[in-house]
């Protein structure tokens, strides 16, 4: 993957004089002590960031944070005090009139929180506002317009005015308004938090939709961490206009920089951001099938577990035997095949933990991860589930000791 | 002690020379504006009396039915009716041919700078005071150099006119500008809007709903300059009310007065009714 955008120490603060500001920031004085002292207010410090080509990167934070200024820096609706921001490796701060129009026409799109929309155009002519501005004729804009219209489902509300649509109908303009330009990069200024809940989340599941398919460069604004770490590919907080970490949600809640972070990813829903190659464990209680029935009695002996599951050479699953069934049919004298059950529950790697807590919970055998080919990729075991859902402290503890009651160890398996 | 000390700052005087000196070298100036601006109201005027009465009325009635309803449309052509049947129809052709030359020249002068106002806060500060003396600057007094400039008749009473009823569309244009939500602003140069385009696409379309408050509030206080306008010669139903005050006639005082107001109440719906459509489809979006 290669580098979108490169923010190189960026700052941005607001007030008549703001380059006499920067020295004292740099002598560590508070956002509060500058804006007493000296009326500026402090946007953004200091932030640097890469952002790659095709990912979603959102920038979260309460308000006040500085997260809408920094967004602002990258169409430089906001110009940066200091700092560069790179392009696609122009520094777009340098940009004279002209390039800066072109750009803006050409690569970059922004998304409102309040929409933005003009109200004495009809949502066609919402949508084809930016092609009108970079002068291709009506019929042209219009197909371009309309095909996106169908993309975010606005089908038959062409001719409507803003104000005859509800809230979300309304951000699909906005969203098509952008998408139209066929820009690189999407800019979205909190552009779910005006909706209300079931529509915004309706609206995340959307734009994840259009994001498959379309790959541009996000970067998406928001105050709330679940919206954050659902949509995004890797997640920048800040606070006070300083950057606090940046890391994927995964990495945010396993190794947080600082109690603001942990603060903030507390309320979280941990099922809805831990997948299930996060909580796997090595898939060792795994025998070749070949092998028969005294391998597989021997196995579970050896490593004191009660089942084992089978695999072919190429590490496929093909099932469970258990100890009793495997008992049985030495005694009886069947095949490891006749013995095996065949209903054993499984997940895909990439399924989250909460969709998978029910079917964990339901068997009495591990839950087995196997990727597209059917591969082994690895085992959850309930204590697994549980442990990931709590929070970050107490995780190893945990999961150390309900190990050992459960009777998994790892073991070599040969084939 | 208490009395004042005996200085004397003639601001007055300043001002006469001031005026002397424009009479003296802009004389050809005057001439020309003079020329232009009465062979226009001639042409409006002899377009208006050529009119049919009864088309007037039907146009009236129309557009009464269309921006307000049947009823309305209905007063209005009794309003006509009535007018002609006081006799002062030629009078109230001419009043109208005034009131739609100064009201065109006011919104061609206003609106722009109404515009320069709103994109330059310097410019704002400087015209403010201009327009707060426009308004309360009793009109007579500058009635007295305009007709220094122009000989009496309708010329200056449409220049006392204009310089009376400007500040209303000036001021709504300013205001309706700086007003535009800051998002639909933000998202018009987030595409990449050059600053024309800013202006045409967005900004006006945008500001239009409050700049037709100030463009009606101009046409009225246009309408209420009728009498004074005619104190410096101007034709029309203001004449005819200086006459029956200088006749002590009442009734013609009374139907030339009710004419104005009748002429006042329906260009006012009408001009309200435009204003509501432009609303109805420019509605703020957030």
């Amino acid at each position: 993957m290669t580098v979108k955008i490169k923010v190189e120490n960026v700052t941005k603060i607001f007030g008549p004089r703001p380059k006499k500001v920067i020295p004292m920031i740099e002598k560590g004085a508070s956002k509060r002590d500058i804006l007493e002292k000296t009326g500026h207010t402090v946007g953004v410090y200091n932030a640097n960031m890469e952002i790659m080509e095709g990912e979603t990167f959102v920038i979260m934070g309460l308000s006040g944070s500085g997260k809408s200024t920094l967004i602002r820096c990258f169409n430089l609706l906001n110009k940066p005090t200091s700092g560069a921001i790179y392009v696609d490796g122009e520094n777009i701060v340098n940009y004279n009139k002209e390039q800066l129009k072109f750009f803006r026409q050409k690569k970059i799109a922004m998304v409102f929180q309040h929409f933005g929309l003009f109200s004495h155009r009809t949502v066609i002519e919402n949508i084809e506002y930016g092609l009108e501005i970079r002068g291709l004729s009506k019929s042209e804009r219009r197909d371009i317009a309309q095909k996106h219209i169908n993309t975010v489902g606005l089908k038959g509300y062409e001719n409507q005015y803003p104000d005859e649509l509800s809230g979300g109908m309304r951000q699909r303009v906005g969203i098509a308004r952008a998408l139209t330009n066929d820009p690189d990069i999407l800019l979205m200024d909190e552009p779910f938090s005006a909706l209300d809940p079931l529509i915004r989340r309706e609206m995340q599941m959307e734009l994840l939709d259009i994001q498959t398919r379309l790959q541009k460069t996000i970067i998406f604004i928001t105050h709330d961490v679940n919206e954050a770490f659902r949509i995004g590919d890797r997640v920048a907080v800040m606070k006070d206009g300083h950057v606090e970490q940046i890391g994927t949600p995964e990495e945010l809640l396993e190794t947080p920089a600082n109690d603001y972070i942990i603060d903030f990813t507390r309320e979280i829903d941990r099922s809805k951001v831990l997948q299930a190659m996060n909580i796997m464990s090595k898939p060792l209680s795994v025998m070749n099938g070949k092998d028969g029935l005294h391998v597989a009695i021997k196995n579970m002996e050896e490593h004191g577990i009660s089942s084992v599951f089978i695999t072919n050479r190429e590490r496929q699953l093909l099932g469970l035997v258990t100890i009793d069934g495997a008992i049985d049919g030495v005694k009886n004298k069947k095949t490891l095949e006749e013995v095996m059950t065949t209903d054993v529950l499984t997940a895909t790697p990439e399924e989250y933990v909460q969709d998978i807590i029910p079917r964990v919970l339901g068997s009495k055998y591990p839950l087995v991860v196997i990727d597209e080919t059917n591969r082994i990729e690895g085992i959850i075991l309930r204590v697994h589930v549980l442990s990931s859902i709590i929070s970050h402290s107490a995780d190893g503890e945990v999961e150390g000791e309900e190990t050992l009651s459960q009777s998994v160890k790892p073991v070599e398996v040969t084939e | 002690m208490n009395e004042f000390p005996n200085v004397r700052i003639p601001v007055g005087d300043y001002v006469e020379k001031f005026i002397d000196f424009l009479a003296m070298n802009f004389g050809w100036l005057f001439d020309l504006i003079f020329t232009i601006a009465s062979t226009t109201i001639r042409t409006i005027e002899t377009a208006l009396l050529a009119t049919p009465w009864w088309a007037i009325m039907i146009v009236v009635f129309l557009l009464g039915w269309y921006l307000n309803s049947i009823l309305n449309g209905i007063l209005f052509a009794a309003f006509i009716f009535l007018i002609g049947s006081f006799n002062l129809w030629e009078d109230t052709m001419t009043t109208v041919a005034i009131i739609v030359i100064s009201v065109v020249l006011s919104l061609a002068i206003g609106i722009p700078v109404g515009i320069l106002m709103a994109f330059s806060k310097t410019f704002s500060v400087i015209i403010r005071p201009l327009l707060d003396a426009m308004q309360t600057m009793p009109t007579f007094v500058y009635l007295i150099p305009v007709i220094f400039f122009f000989p009496l008749g309708n010329v200056p009473a449409i220049i006392a006119t204009i310089i009376y009823a400007l500040p209303p569309v000036i001021r709504l244009t300013e205001l309706g500008i700086r007003n535009v939500d800051s998002e639909v602003i933000e998202s018009a140069e987030s595409f990449g809007s050059s600053r024309n385009q800013m202006l045409v696409k967005v900004q006006l379309p945008q500001a239009l709903p409050t700049m037709m408050a100030g463009i009606n509030q101009t046409t009225m206080m246009a309408l209420s300059m009728a009498v004074v306008g005619s104190m410096v010669g101007a034709h029309g139903l203001g004449e005819r009310v200086l006459f029956s005050i200088n006749q002590i006639n009442i009734s013609l005082g009374f139907e030339a007065g009710i004419s104005i107001v009748f002429l006042a109440i329906i260009i006012d719906r009408l001009t309200n009714g435009v204003a509501d459509r432009l609303q109805s489809t420019g509605r703020r979006s957030a």
